[in-house]
């Protein structure tokens, strides 16, 4: 083995390898796996008939009640197929079939569903691999979704399921294998195993691999949570992916709404998917030769451009933290501020001096675009494993510009966070944003040392960090720890209730909307992207609307049809990742380089068209791009309108906090007061002179009140393009024109809250409309006139 | 491992029978189609004929998912196609364009420096010459990116 670097000498792991193996350098640990497998007692069994995909669908789904132990299989109708498609289309169809509107995430009722898709699985395209799940969160108490890279959910369907519904809650801590190798699925307890999840994973890939070899692990996925997943609202799922080089289970996370969190409560350890052989044509795909050259086109591409694009192949979506901090949009302090000094010292170029350049790191198979980065052999400081070396998963964008909102500026103290966010179940982004939020509470002396049960919260204490996440892992029993680990909402109810300072303060600098955390971007100066957080469907997360170059860098999206037209058609396809089974990334983090002179650059169409091409060779229909916003329209709509019948999906759920908005405190106006001194001027017609003479707190009102009329504005916009009422209640016409005719449930869910919002006189338009100003549309009752 | 034998080609023999290519798609696929499923191509161009195929450089081994790539003993690339999950990553990334996959399968073939192609020539353009592995080997993944 020869190891080379090729720009630096300090602590690089580039190695460039013949035939020798590759080694992480990481603790080992010896199992009896035979004492572990023993231990398990088998509490049910369902022996299924095995056959082959048909065309990207298994056409069954799993159902497993965890309070009977009752495991069965679901036809999948060809109506839920052609209405949902697949993907999270199914986990919304099966919740809603399953649940009712009272359902708390924390009642056995509440289901957790485990999704492919119809393209999932296929290895000739970048990013194909992704576990779409959903269930109700304990963040929102409504629906959330989160995707996942990993082996599971294609597993999962070549043994033979599109989907796993998880209902009901088990007495002890079980774990459910799906073997598709023996067409047999069983509920067994685990007893001895660890719980948390990098030992937990490797453990499971051992005990259930059919040999002694590394190809036989790869045919083995895990989905796991931690033990801080048990004591927070934060829980993550774990789905693994064996890396025969590096001979680790590799995890890639789902991170948002605590899915891990129900994972627990229905005392689920682990579940396990096996199968025999793999080919990488087991969708059984109508026209193979179509996916692969198009795969072959797009795999040459991401080789040719990725180094003078985002760079992904190489240090993962941690590319971006430069560039945000170049455009003031990395969150430091707890998006006070969208840039720091010390920022360079968690750029890529030093994460990349961590990673482990050996190998292609797709987290499923065939995906050359590779971000899935890792720092092998890396030394743990603190917690149960100090002094271990271990294999951190990551870090990715949104982890280390958590750190730099919780202001740690030592990479390896991110990666510490990292690593015991992930083994213990716990989400990187509602952690760090959450931290950040306490420790700007704790510099304002609202919070304090004893009222955080010891711990120091201000910026920068690493220390303090890392212990609050293993008092959460070993289930502390502390006032502060037990709500804190619940979340920004949660803490801001607690503040307020104790009367520990300005309610003001207290609501507007907490970023979380619905209950959830925001990730980790600064939308101050991003209307579009304001309303992209606000209004997605499950809370604020990125991945359904990502809008801030679009709006304030490139100004592709000036007027309020522009950012309304924007965020009508970017959520939705984003959704349409979800609903087929994968990754939105190799869709715009590359592009042909004739990108830029196509006339919606912003949409890559190239792209697009590529997967129009692929969906039609697995499943043999003909697809248009067309068809695939239509398929998706059918779902986002579905998903907002049910949270319509949880009781919230209202323009009152779609309100940011302030901090998203604009600055909060005096230090924010001042530490960008040119940039804002000016658009008092340009955007709200003052003089040169009025400004001057204005205080700063004047001035910060004369803007909120502006930018909170503009965000009104937006939503009236959005809600109308989106064929909604001015209350964001999708209108029962607009589910016709969808296709849901026949769903007369939820049609009367919708007209029914329509009549309740018109009883509160909630149906008309937010903003205060001027004359001569653009209204939607000349009636706020527009959709009656459909 | 020091060295690896390749096939060397001499354009100014060579008549464009594309009995190589045939002789090649019956080790590879069986049959005498050649084209498309051969591993080494005799491509005509302005300036006469031109070949293609593997020099067993070995970049494929490092971009394959489950290591279906190796090199064997005698320094031959090889690919198992039981393991190979027809990803296409190697395809894309040859530096030669020599990884190729057959219509209709997924599974990529290339090169096996068997001879085949050799013993067909009529005109003796093709010859397999043994080279050292360091003057062909691309040390591969990580150069693949920039590091900046």
């Amino acid at each position: 083995m020869s190891s080379e670097c090729l720009n630096d000498d300090t602590n690089a792991r580039l190695i460039g390898k013949e035939n020798g193996e590759f080694s992480t350098g990481n603790t080992k640990h010896e199992w009896d796996r035979e004492k572990l497998r023993g231990a398990h007692k088998v509490l049910a069994e369902f022996i299924f008939k095995k056959r082959p995909v048909d065309k990207g669908y298994a056409n069954r789904m799993l159902f497993v009640d965890l309070t009977k132990l009752e495991i069965k299989e679901l036809p999948l109708e060809e109506d839920v197929k052609k209405k949902f498609t697949g993907g999270k289309g199914f986990g919304l169809k099966k919740t809603w079939d399953l649940v009712s509107k009272d359902t708390k995430w924390n009642d056995p009722e509440n289901v957790l569903c485990l999704n492919s898709g119809p393209m999932n699985g296929t290895t000739q395209y970048s990013g194909m691999g992704k576990c779409l799940s959903t269930t109700i969160s304990p963040s929102t108490n409504m629906i959330c979704d989160s995707n996942a890279g990993g082996y599971f959910a294609p597993y999962l369907k070549f043994a033979g399921f599109d989907s796993i519904i998880l209902q009901g809650k088990s007495k002890e801590d079980v774990l459910v294998l799906i073997d598709g190798l023996n067409g047999k699925v069983t509920i067994e307890t685990a007893p001895l195993e660890e719980t948390n999840a990098h030992l937990l994973a490797e453990q499971l890939t051992h005990i259930y691999s059919e040999e002694e070899t590394e190809s036989s692990r790869q045919k083995i996925a895990t989905v796991t949570a931690g033990k801080g997943a048990e004591n927070s609202y934060w829980g993550i799922l774990n789905i693994s992916f064996y890396d025969p080089r590096r001979k680790v289970a590799r995890l890639k996370q789902h991170g948002r709404g605590g899915l891990g969190t129900v994972f627990r409560d229905k005392g689920l350890k682990a579940l396990v998917a096996k199968i025999k052989d793999f080919t990488g044509i087991e969708n059984n795909p109508a026209d193979v030769d179509k996916i692969a050259k198009v795969g072959i086109k797009h795999h040459t591409q991401i080789r040719n451009n990725d180094k003078s694009q985002c760079n992904m192949r190489t240090v993962g979506t941690g590319n971006l933290v430069e560039v945000m901090d170049a455009y003031d949009l990395l969150p430091t302090e707890n998006y006070r501020f969208g840039s720091h000094p010390k920022a360079s010292t968690i750029y890529s170029s030093v994460f990349y001096r961590y990673f482990t350049q050996v190998i292609p790191d797709g987290c499923w198979y065939g995906c050359v675009m590779a971000c899935a980065k890792t720092v092998d052999g890396f030394k743990l400081r603190t917690g149960p494993y100090a002094g271990q070396m271990v294999t951190v998963d990551g870090p990715e964008y949104e982890t280390i510009a958590g750190g730099s909102n919780m202001s740690l500026w030592d990479p390896e103290w991110i990666l510490e966070f990292n690593f015991y966010c992930d083994t213990y179940g716990l989400d990187t982004i509602s952690a760090a944003t959450s931290i950040a939020y306490y420790m700007e509470m704790y510099e304002y002396h609202i919070l304090n040392k004893e009222r955080c049960n010891g711990l120091e919260l201000c910026f920068g204490n690493a220390q303090a960090v890392l212990e609050f996440l293993h008092r959460i892992a070993q289930g502390d029993k502390g006032e502060f720890i037990q709500v804190a680990a619940k979340g920004v909402r949660r803490v801001k109810d607690w503040l307020i209730e104790k009367g520990w300072g300005d309610p003001d303060l207290i609501e507007n600098a907490g970023m979380e909307v619905k209950g959830l955390e925001y990730s980790e971007y600064v939308s101050k100066e991003s209307l579009a992207q304001q309303g992209g957080f606000a209004m997605a469907s499950k809370g604020p997360q990125h991945d359904e609307a990502w809008l801030i170059f679009m709006d304030m860098v490139n100004n592709q999206i000036p007027t309020f049809k522009d950012k309304a037209e924007a965020l009508h058609y970017f959520p939705v396809w984003r959704t349409w990742f979800g609903l087929v089974g994968l990754c939105k990334l190799p869709w715009n983090d590359t592009t042909p380089l004739s990108n830029s002179k196509t006339e919606e650059p912003a949409k890559v169409p190239e792209h697009v068209q590529n997967y129009a091409d692929i969906m039609s060779g697995v499943t043999g229909w003909d697809i248009s791009p067309k068809d695939l916003i239509d398929q998706s329209e059918r779902v986002y709509n579905w998903q907002r309108a049910m949270n319509v019948w949880f009781g919230k999906g209202r323009r009152k759920d779609d309100i940011p906090p302030y901090r998203s908005q604009g600055p909060v405190t005096k230090l924010e106006y001042v530490s960008r007061q040119e940039r804002y001194d000016k658009q008092l001027m340009k955007l709200v017609g003052l003089s040169e002179e009025e400004v001057e003479n204005l205080t700063v707190e004047d001035k910060m009102k004369l803007l909120r009140d502006h930018r909170l009329d503009q965000y009104q504005r937006l939503m009236d916009a959005v809600y109308f393009r989106r064929g909604w009422t001015p209350n964001g209640v999708p209108t029962p016409q607009k589910m016709k024109q969808l296709g849901f005719e026949d769903e007369p449930e939820m049609l009367e869910v919708l007209q029914k809250a329509i009549d309740e919002d018109d009883k509160q006189n909630l149906n008309v338009w937010g903003a205060n409309y001027k004359e001569g100003d653009e209204i939607p549309a000349d009636t706020p009752r527009y959709w009656e006139k459909w | 491992m020091e060295t690896v034998k390749i096939i060397k080609f001499h354009p100014e023999k060579c008549k464009g029978h594309m009995d190589c290519e045939v002789a090649c798609s019956q080790i590879m696929h069986r049959n005498d189609k050649g084209g498309d499923w051969s591993a080494i191509r005799i491509l005509k161009t302005e300036n006469g004929w031109e070949m293609t195929d593997c020099n067993h450089c070995g970049l494929c081994i490092d971009m394959c998912p489950v290591q279906a790539l190796k090199r064997l003993p005698n320094g031959i690339v090889v690919i198992d196609k039981k393991t190979c999950i027809g990803c296409q990553s190697c395809v894309a990334f040859c530096p030669t364009h020599v990884m190729r996959r057959a219509p209709g399968e997924v599974v990529p073939h290339k090169c096996i420096s068997c001879g085949a192609c050799v013993r067909a020539c009529p005109e003796g353009a093709l010859e397999l010459v043994e080279v050292p592995i360091s003057e062909i080997q691309e040390t591969v993944y990580h150069k693949q990116g920039d590091c900046q």
